[in-house]
């Protein structure tokens, strides 16, 4: 059975599509069958950053409206034997993802991929709730500034509460995705600092991806930042962060700084 | 308090009794000031009314079903949604207002005359219980989880929390309130009008704190107590803070 990741933030902007795009290729890249599912029914942007957009047949909605199979949905990536995305539907109506449909689709994804990635829409709203819902584990992805701290921190609370895991009495692993990291504007204390961020939200982290055009160029280009240029340093911090998520345990490194964060971050106890 | 009725029928309906804790807003005459000054106590604490039972009480008042009705409409059109009217005369309650609420048990009021009279109903079994029996001990809450944005808690007695509590969030508490890491969001001790209550905190951030009913915001807070370890309380009609250690 594979693993259900959801890609969450509660504010728009932040990065969860760049993110789920990212770390799905990069963990494909390792040989491991991915499936990046985008659930923002009417606003979808997965098809893009995959350079998919011209391929999209069936989608989500179809999917669960039974007029599709799901095979005939999944989208297979052309640089990447195993990485496949399931679109969302940009006309229907958002109203059309039922709990019990995408309850299905989850399942039926989990016994055919390693990982299923959700791309969660912003807010908190139907879409965001349904894409947590029947995660296993979760991504926060969350920029170094108060107004997207505070959502994550909302956010973290839905999950330990509004989740079929929660629900079940499990606790669910929660990593923090810091991203658009500037190091310039952390120098001159623009930014929330990475410790700062680390004691609001006390979760473990993941990775810190630092801001940078590569993200802009890769999008433009329709390619995973991963699969745009793998020796970028935004490329090297997914890579990196895929790992951790396999279970290596890797020091993160703060973009700028010679420190490295390892035993602090990961000695915490996940909240 | 967990009462479970039966019939014999074999598909029976159940009906539970559950306490809640309810504010208690005693509105007095004229109430056209009274309303000014409730519009003053919103306005520093925005949203506070807001999805939460309140209860009225007119105990006492001199009032005609025209003032009530007017009452009710004025509370309604900021928001204040009435659950249960205490200590009116049958005659006031119209079939379209809400119903009348008896029994209910004050925790103690600041005005002491107050306290010793048993609010609603004098009739009703509970209430006279309450009165030989010796209070019980109010419970102690441990929260070990960070208190997230959005997230309300609400606890009869002492709560001690170890942990943050984020901004947008909020811990109301019958008693106390004890916070072993950064209070960011709102705290309000002695939500039942326990005038001894306190707030503790590691680091004070808060957004908003309040003791019995009264408030101070972030910004009338002294700017030398942000960051520290605070204590606050009531003393003179008035929140009072220090520095702790």
């Amino acid at each position: 059975m594979g693993k259900v990741i959801v890609v969450t933030s509660g504010k728009g902007g932040v990065g969860k599509t760049t993110s789920t795009a990212a770390l799905g290729a990069a963990l494909a890249q390792r040989n491991e069958k991915v499936v990046v599912v985008d659930f923002d029914v009417g606003l979808r942007n997965l098809d893009l950053v995959m350079g998919a957009e011209r391929r999209v047949v069936y989608d989500l909605v179809n999917v669960i409206e039974g007029e599709a199979k799901l095979t005939q949905a999944l989208i297979r990536d052309k640089r990447v034997d195993t990485l496949y995305l399931l679109p969302a539907s940009q006309t229907r109506d958002k109203d059309k993802l039922t709990p019990e449909g995408v309850e299905q689709v989850i399942a039926a994804l989990k016994k055919a991929f390693d990982w299923v990635i959700c791309d969660s829409p912003a807010g908190i709203e139907r879409g965001a709730t349904l894409a947590m819902r029947h995660a296993d584990v979760a991504i926060v992805v969350t920029n170094p500034e108060v107004s997207s701290v505070r959502d994550s921190d909302r956010i973290i609370g839905l999950l330990d509460s509004k989740t079929a895991m929660a629900e079940r009495g499990e606790h669910m692993q929660k990593h923090l995705l810091l991203t658009r990291y500037d190091p310039a504007r952390a120098e001159r204390g623009d930014m929330l600092k990475v410790d700062d961020v680390l004691e609001i939200l006390s979760i473990p982290l993941l990775g810190i991806i630092p801001e940078s055009m590569d993200v802009l160029r890769a999008s433009n280009i329709g390619a995973p930042v991963t699969l745009a240029d793998n020796h970028s340093a935004t490329a090297q911090a997914y890579f990196e962060a895929a790992r951790r998520l396999s279970g290596e345990s890797l020091p993160v490194t703060v973009p700028g700084e010679k420190r490295s964060l390892f035993g602090k971050i990961f000695g915490r106890k996940a909240a | 308090m967990t009462e479970v009725l039966t019939t014999t029928n074999t598909r029976s309906i159940r009906l539970k009794g559950r306490s809640f804790l309810a504010l208690v807003l005693s509105p007095d005459l004229p109430f056209e000031d009274w309303l000014m000054r409730l519009d003053d106590l919103a306005a520093r604490s925005a949203g506070f009314f807001l999805r939460r039972p309140i209860v009225l009480d007119v105990e006492g008042l001199e009032i005609d079903l025209q003032q009530l009705r007017d009452l009710l409409d004025q509370l309604g059109r900021r928001n204040v949604r009435i659950m249960g009217i205490e200590g009116a005369h049958p005659s006031l309650l119209g079939a379209d207002m809400p119903p009348a609420m008896t029994g209910g048990r004050p925790a103690s009021d600041f005005e002491a005359t107050e306290a010793e009279t048993p609010a609603g109903d004098l009739s009703s079994a509970p209430a006279d219980v309450e009165t030989s029996a010796p209070p019980a001990p109010l419970p102690s809450n441990i929260v070990t989880q960070p208190v997230r944005s959005g997230q309300s808690l609400m606890f009869d007695g002492d709560v001690t929390i170890v942990g943050s509590v984020a901004s947008g969030a909020e811990v109301v508490a019958g008693g106390s309130i004890h916070v072993y890491g950064t209070l960011r969001g709102r705290a309000e001790a002695g939500a039942m009008g326990n005038v001894s209550a306190r707030i503790f905190c590691r680091k004070l951030e808060a957004e908003l704190v309040a003791i019995a009913g009264f408030y101070k915001t972030a910004e009338d807070m002294e700017p030398g107590l942000r960051g520290r370890p605070v204590q606050l309380w009531f003393e003179d009609d008035a929140i009072r803070a220090e520095t702790l250690g």
